[in-house]
């Protein structure tokens, strides 16, 4: 049931609602006054699905809802919608967005602003619902922007965030929001909505200007071309991104003055790192029994210990990352993900991570932790598992910062 | 255990039936709790969905002083420690095997020492307390009047079951659901019908309270448990053994979805296959006489052999409650006739003699299945053959 409450910042109303992430997204959608959305189920995605049908069912929510045959078409519409000029909305989770990978492909090819949710799952098989952001990573090197959330009301300052600088001139490129499944897309927690005019405020009206597709401009979307085309286009794509770091720090300081929410970086979501000297840095919901595992070491061993949450994967705020990271005697990665064969076998972000300090002179020791697959919940003993090697690793025990560990699994 | 500035409920219930049932209690703690300020949330368990007919499921309330009380229940599939457990059907204190986990746990199993097990039951406590695991510490059992509310998966019976289970909490829980807030929040779920707070009072005031001391009741419930191979150990490439002709699975039984039980009059039984030809679990072995005996550890209690059977109380279904083990009772019968049929008549009420009437007592309570085996044309929502599924 909404309880109202007074923001301070805007003396606007904002109501408070038990919502679930996916619910959350929904509101988001009404408040962005989305023109097209399509959908195809697959959970844990879904839970958006029929939260939107609800809103739309009870006359909450005006919004073109197409089901479509497949995850293909579902992206190839809203991909379409966009091209028209409609603010459009989509989602998937797991193998449901494989499905759609080639739609995916050329939606950032073309530029076309179009928000996403992937409801982190595991890939098939075994068909797992929990979370694993091995979905979400599959597109990083696409031109697709990549933020993760953590709570569901993350969610959805994230999605009307999304729509703002996806649709930002500057960057015209989709979005993706992970949102880990079961543990943020399916509990509910107390959410603030807020009003209309808020949002609005924050929101502008979507406007594809002189690229939109209409009888009154006339235009060829997607021509074919070759070698001789294809390098500046792919420039231009990767200069889009490098503007999206700037966007999204302006959207970030605007969304903060008018809902007095999003912390102090957009990038970087740090926790008693002040006086740390040892930190993990993972994404998504993991933060949340690694700060219970940091508030209970620093009381009961003293550790200094701190976390740093990710928030935007793509763009990767290199800069951020490392003036964070290198203050640090150690850093263990902490990877929902893996990639096989990759270098030390860590996971994707650990690479990453690895990849953005190697050209500083002062760098922490980095430890890669396997954790959490498939939606394994990362409990206390494993939390301490991973603060333990990682000060192992910062004490010079070369050994533990070359490999990757694998946290939790069954020997 | 759990933490003092947190309170874990859990409810346990009956899948699909009972899903927006376990829904709207857990809704009902959270929001009865924000209204002194505390926050909190509410979840199902990820991993018994999609949910199956009967097998039993949980979904939690978590309520905490502040957010960083609350982060500590955050990101889990279940606590591991609850101060409460509400059993919305009573026959779910025989145990609980669900599709999350492997084996077969006590109903009291995550509720901590000196916490509380509500059960919603038209039975006495004692009646109730004589199924339950033996206790290995102590708890109080609380019988929230009122039998099992069972409905289809969106849809709930709207018989008050949440609110007289929210009065309840708010007996046992004052600190953190007080009795104002609990009617407040029952006023606002039901859109201002005042019966809601009338339902919720009625909870706080005829709850029955009975201390349950450690060693309190049964030991006869199967012991149900299993060790998962390591990454070094299990078959490559996703690969789990197939069953042998007539070999059950071993660790998965399905008789823990059972809220009643088939039971047959074997001198009636014409042999005429329907039982066994329409069993959805293949449930059915064929004796060497070429009747069709029930094999307990398999059967979910659907029904349907009851429905479908052309003789008129040759297949009886029976409250759960009322058995303590999972023999087969052919052999009885095999053995001594009369001896099985007073027990047939004893169990389910009706005569082993067609040519007699009802043997005596009440006829056991109708289970969902029996109510759409009776009702043609019934509402299919709440006809719990046809619900299943789309929770994918």
């Amino acid at each position: 049931m909404a309880v109202e409450v007074k923001t301070k910042e805007t003396n606007e109303i904002e109501t408070e609602q038990l919502a679930t992430g996916c619910e959350a997204i929904a509101e988001a959608i009404r408040l962005a006054d989305v023109d097209v959305m399509a959908a195809y189920p697959i959970r844990p995605y879904d839970g958006v699905m029929q939260a939107a049908a609800k809103l739309i069912a009870n006359g909450k929510m005006d919004v073109e809802y197409i089901v479509a045959d497949g995850e293909h078409s579902q992206f190839e519409i809203v991909k379409h919608a966009c091209a028209v000029g409609a603010r459009v909305f989509v989602g998937s989770s797991g193998v449901g967005w494989f499905y759609a990978f080639e739609a995916i492909a050329v939606t950032a090819g073309l530029r076309l602003p179009v928000v996403a949710i992937c409801g982190n799952r595991a890939l098939d098989d075994p068909g797992a619902f929990g979370t694993e952001h091995n979905d979400s990573l599959a597109v990083r090197d696409l031109g697709w922007l990549l933020p993760w959330a953590e709570t569901a009301q993350e969610a959805l300052d994230l999605a009307l965030m999304a729509w703002r600088v996806a649709e930002d001139k500057r960057v015209s490129l989709p979005i993706a929001i992970g949102l880990d499944g079961a543990f943020l897309t399916h509990s509910q927690h107390i959410v603030k909505i807020p009003t209309q005019a808020a949002v609005d405020k924050f929101l502008p009206k979507f406007d594809l200007g002189d690229r939109l597709l209409h009888p009154d401009n006339p235009i060829t979307i997607a021509p074919q071309v070759d070698q001789d085309w294809l390098m500046e286009i792919r420039r231009q794509n990767d200069n889009a991104m490098r503007q999206a770091l700037t966007v999204i720090s302006e959207a970030h300081a605007d969304f903060k003055k008018i809902f007095g929410r999003g912390g102090e970086s957009p990038f970087l979501d740090e926790y008693m790192t002040d006086d740390a000297e040892v930190v993990v840095i993972g994404q998504g919901t993991l933060s949340l029994p690694m700060k219970v595992a940091i508030r209970r070491l620093r009381k009961e061993r003293g550790l200094k210990i701190g976390l740093v949450r990710l928030k935007w994967f793509r763009p990767f705020p290199t800069e951020e990352v490392v003036k964070s990271l290198r203050r640090f005697k150690a850093v263990g990665v902490i990877d929902r993900d893996y990639s096989f064969g990759s270098p030390y076998y860590g996971g994707v972000l650990y690479n990453e991570i690895r990849s953005a300090l190697y050209s500083q002179e002062k760098r922490p020791v980095i430890v890669g932790f396997i954790a959490g697959l498939g939606g394994r919940e990362i409990e206390q003993p494993m939390a301490t598992e991973i603060f333990e090697k990682t000060m192992a690793a910062g004490k010079g025990d070369l050994a533990a910062g070359d490999t990757c560990h694998w946290i939790g699994v069954r020997e | 255990m759990a933490e003092e500035r947190s309170v874990s409920i859990e409810v346990v219930y009956r899948g699909i039936f009972q899903k927006t049932l376990a829904q709207r209690i857990c809704r009902s703690v959270v929001l009865a709790a924000r209204k002194r300020g505390h926050t909190g949330t509410a979840f199902a368990r990820y991993g018994d969905s999609p949910e199956r007919n009967g097998v039993p499921a949980k979904q939690f309330a978590v309520v905490a002083a502040d957010e960083l009380e609350l982060e500590a229940s955050m990101a889990k599939y279940e606590p591991s420690v609850v101060d409460v457990s509400i059993a919305v059907d009573d026959t779910l204190v025989k145990g609980v095997e669900s599709w999350a986990w492997y084996g077969r746990q006590p109903i009291w199993k995550p509720v901590r020492a000196n916490g509380w097990l509500l059960v919603t039951s038209d039975k006495k406590p004692d009646e109730v307390l004589a199924q339950t695991d033996k206790a290995e510490r102590p708890y109080t059992l609380g019988i929230v009047p009122g039998g099992a509310s069972f409905a289809g998966l969106w849809v709930y019976k709207d018989d008050h079951t949440d609110f007289r289970v929210l009065g309840a909490l708010a007996k046992i829980l004052p600190q953190w659901i007080a009795l104002d807030d609990a009617k407040a929040a029952s006023l606002d779920l039901a859109k201002g019908d005042r019966s809601a707070v009338a339902s919720v009072q009625y909870g706080y005031d005829s709850t029955v309270m009975r201390p349950v001391k450690a060693g309190e009741g049964t030991s006869g419930h199967e012991v149900l448990q299993f060790t998962k191979p390591g990454w070094t150990t299990m078959r490559p490439g996703i690969i789990v053994e197939a069953r042998k002709p007539g070999e059950r699975n071993p660790y998965y039984k399905k008789y823990g979805a059972r809220t009643m039980r088939p039971v047959v009059n074997f001198d009636t039984c014409i042999k005429c296959t329907m039982c066994w030809l329409d069993c959805p679990d293949e449930c059915f072995e064929v004796t060497p006489e070429g009747h069709y005996e029930v094999v307990y550890e398999a059967c979910i209690g659907c029904g349907i052999c009851a429905q479908v059977c052309p003789v008129k109380d040759c297949i009886v279904m029976v409250d759960e409650l009322k058995f303590t083990d999972n023999k087969d009772k052919w052999q009885l019968w095999k053995a001594d006739r009369p001896k099985y049929n007073a027990w047939f008549e004893d169990m389910s009420g009706v005569s082993a003699d067609p040519k007699k009437g009802a043997a005596g007592s009440v006829p056991p309570n109708a289970n969902p299945a029996a109510n759409a085996a009776t009702t043609p044309g019934a509402d299919p929502a709440s006809n719990p053959t046809t619900s299943a599924g789309g929770d994918e």
